[in-house]
């Protein structure tokens, strides 16, 4: 079957005029390249810096401390989170039979007490005597003992003060979960931490998974991110830092979260997945769709692109 | 149409692939200086420009890319070429989605053209894979939160460790090459399947 | 433009000034795409059939 003689058949009586494709992309070509340099000139584009480990430990001391706790804990999203970081089930989505988190498994392990502050400290501890001390009677106490530390250093933290950039409790039985909280802040402070949960036993990297998740378990994060607007439930997810448009064309899957049920649920991402898969197939079988494909002759805004005689 | 077949070349694949070609996409089909004459509307432009804004988003990250993924952070003419890429895509979407619309209103995959929609939403999904992988390369704080928040939605869907939006460079591979690579593969069908089967006929000459 | 942008709050929508803006802006756009006269062949008004 000819392509050509298709094309006669489907124009047939049809008037043919003169129409210049490759003009019409030129001056496309030329008329964006304007907008766009007249854009990018006047109003540049958004760079808010990161954060780091070092600035969360600076600006926030306390947070960082109280997170590092939740970390030896248990406690903190991270260490509670399930696949593919551990086999938590804090953050397990499912939907009745389908739970695709927990089919997929610890793919990325993470051990948070371990990666976000053992290990560290245990780096740190070559060269100080004293935070190797405190470590090894960590090490060595029973997890009930280290519990009972760790809920009185947390408790603490409450009624914490900062001075120089330290944090200040009052005096209580922390054992040597003090100690070791004022080295990893320290740490933090001077800017080792970020090195230090980046790197492996690799020289090359690219991976930021451990400072990340550990930057989300805190609360001055999140904190920076709703000053932009940017949480879920501030339909974060097509706004952009400063008064820059975002990603405008996420507004439907941002939208499901702002309402029932999907924002009381805790398998809200699952469900928005769920629903915007359906959509987006159904967009493209439109033309398959009895009553979807009949939309466009309902709501007549053809009559406007085709208007007059053709013939 | 062509000179007389060398009877040596019978049974040659080449020559049947050529012939099977210009079947399919005769060159006057291909570039035609002629259209119908109910091509008569400005909305018939919104595909041209959103191609043309996709030339200048891809010409310009590749300079990006080119001196490397720091470049714009430290220096005013990477800071200009990030701006480029950035208002590129703004105005790229602009475009995809009126051109949608227009497609949509004028349902332009009547006539044996279904599979240039399908196509067309591929592409839109595509460059919504982009752009998000884009968005995640930036290393500034609004790719770490976006990293951060992300992965709960891949994690919930069981694809997490395959797609780990906080790994940098996975990111980064696919937003500067596999994506735009698939992208651009598409924009070609989706283009060669519209000049293939020539614009579609006004609504009203299509019986239900 | 680095500073927050302002947040338009209408029941259960959220939305900032500049992505606001932007999508007004596209809807005006396409409207006046589909009024705006395109560019007519005046010279042409022969009845030209496809040829071939």
């Amino acid at each position: 079957m000819s392509a050509a003689r298709d094309q006669e058949t489907y124009y047939a009586g049809v008037r043919m005029v003169p129409y210049d494709l490759v003009k019409e992309l030129a001056l496309a070509l030329l008329g964006t390249a304007l907008l766009i340099l007249v854009l990018a000139t006047a109003f540049s584009s958004p760079d808010v810096p990161p954060v780091t480990i070092q600035s969360w430990a600076q600006a926030d001391p306390v947070g960082f401390e109280g997170t590092a706790v939740q970390e030896l804990q248990g406690q903190s999203t991270s260490a509670q989170y399930g696949p593919p970081y551990n086999h938590g089930t804090g953050s397990v989505q499912s939907f009745g039979f389908i739970q695709p988190q927990e089919w997929a498994g610890v793919h990325l392990p993470v051990d948070p007490a371990r990666d976000f502050v053992l290990q560290p400290l245990q780096t740190a501890s070559a060269g100080n005597p004293q935070l190797a001390a405190a470590l090894a009677r960590y090490r060595a106490a029973s997890p009930s003992q280290r519990s009972r530390w760790l809920d009185a250093y947390a408790h603490a933290l409450d009624k914490a003060t900062v001075r120089a950039g330290q944090v200040v409790v009052a005096p209580g039985s922390y054992g040597p979960v003090a100690e070791m909280l004022s080295g990893l802040l320290t740490i933090a402070r001077s800017g080792g931490l970020d090195g230090q949960l980046r790197s492996s036993t690799r020289f090359y990297q690219t991976d930021f998974t451990r400072p990340l998740l550990f930057l989300g378990d805190g609360d001055y994060f999140a904190g920076l991110a709703e000053k932009q607007h940017l949480l879920g439930s501030q339909w974060g997810m097509m706004n952009e830092t400063g008064s820059y448009p975002g990603q405008t064309w996420l507004w439907l899957y941002t939208m499901w979260y702002q309402i029932p049920p999907y924002n009381s649920s805790s398998s809200a991402d699952l469900l928005v997945v769920l629903t915007m898969g359906v959509l987006t197939v159904a967009l493209a079988l439109v033309p398959f769709i009895p009553g979807l494909r009949d939309i466009p002759r309902w709501i007549p805004v053809h009559r406007l692109i085709w208007r007059g005689p053709s013939r | 149409m062509s000179a007389a077949i060398d009877p040596e070349a019978r049974g040659s694949w080449t020559l049947a692939l050529r012939r099977y070609l210009l079947r399919r996409l005769p060159p006057e089909h291909l570039l035609p200086e002629r259209q119908p004459a109910f091509v008569r509307s400005w909305t018939y432009v919104l595909g041209a420009i959103t191609l043309a804004s996709l030339v200048w988003v891809v010409i310009s990250g590749a300079v990006c890319a080119f001196f490397g993924p720091q470049w714009w952070h430290v220096s005013p003419q990477g800071r200009f070429f990030n701006s480029l890429h950035f208002w590129g895509t703004q105005v790229f979407f602009v475009f995809m989605v009126l051109h949608l619309w227009a497609q949509f209103f004028g349902a332009g995959w009547r006539d044996g053209r279904a599979l240039t929609w399908v196509t067309g939403v591929l592409l839109f999904v595509l460059s919504i894979g982009t752009a998000f992988t884009g968005y995640l390369s930036q290393e500034n704080f609004d790719s770490q939160w976006i990293g951060v928040n992300a992965k709960d939605a891949m994690n919930g869907a069981g694809i997490g460790a395959f797609f780990n939006v906080l790994n940098f460079g996975q990111m980064y591979g696919l937003h500067v090459l596999l994506l735009p690579g698939g992208l651009l593969l598409f924009v070609a069908v989706h283009l060669l399947l519209v000049r293939m089967r020539g614009v579609v006929r006004p609504l009203s000459e299509t019986p239900r | 433009m680095d500073n927050p942008a302002t947040y338009l709050h209408w029941g259960f929508i959220l939305i900032s000034v500049p992505n606001a803006a932007l999508i007004l802006g596209m809807i005006v756009l396409f409207v006046l795409a589909l009024l705006a006269p395109f560019p007519g062949h005046s010279g042409d008004r022969s009845e030209e059939h496809r040829e071939r």
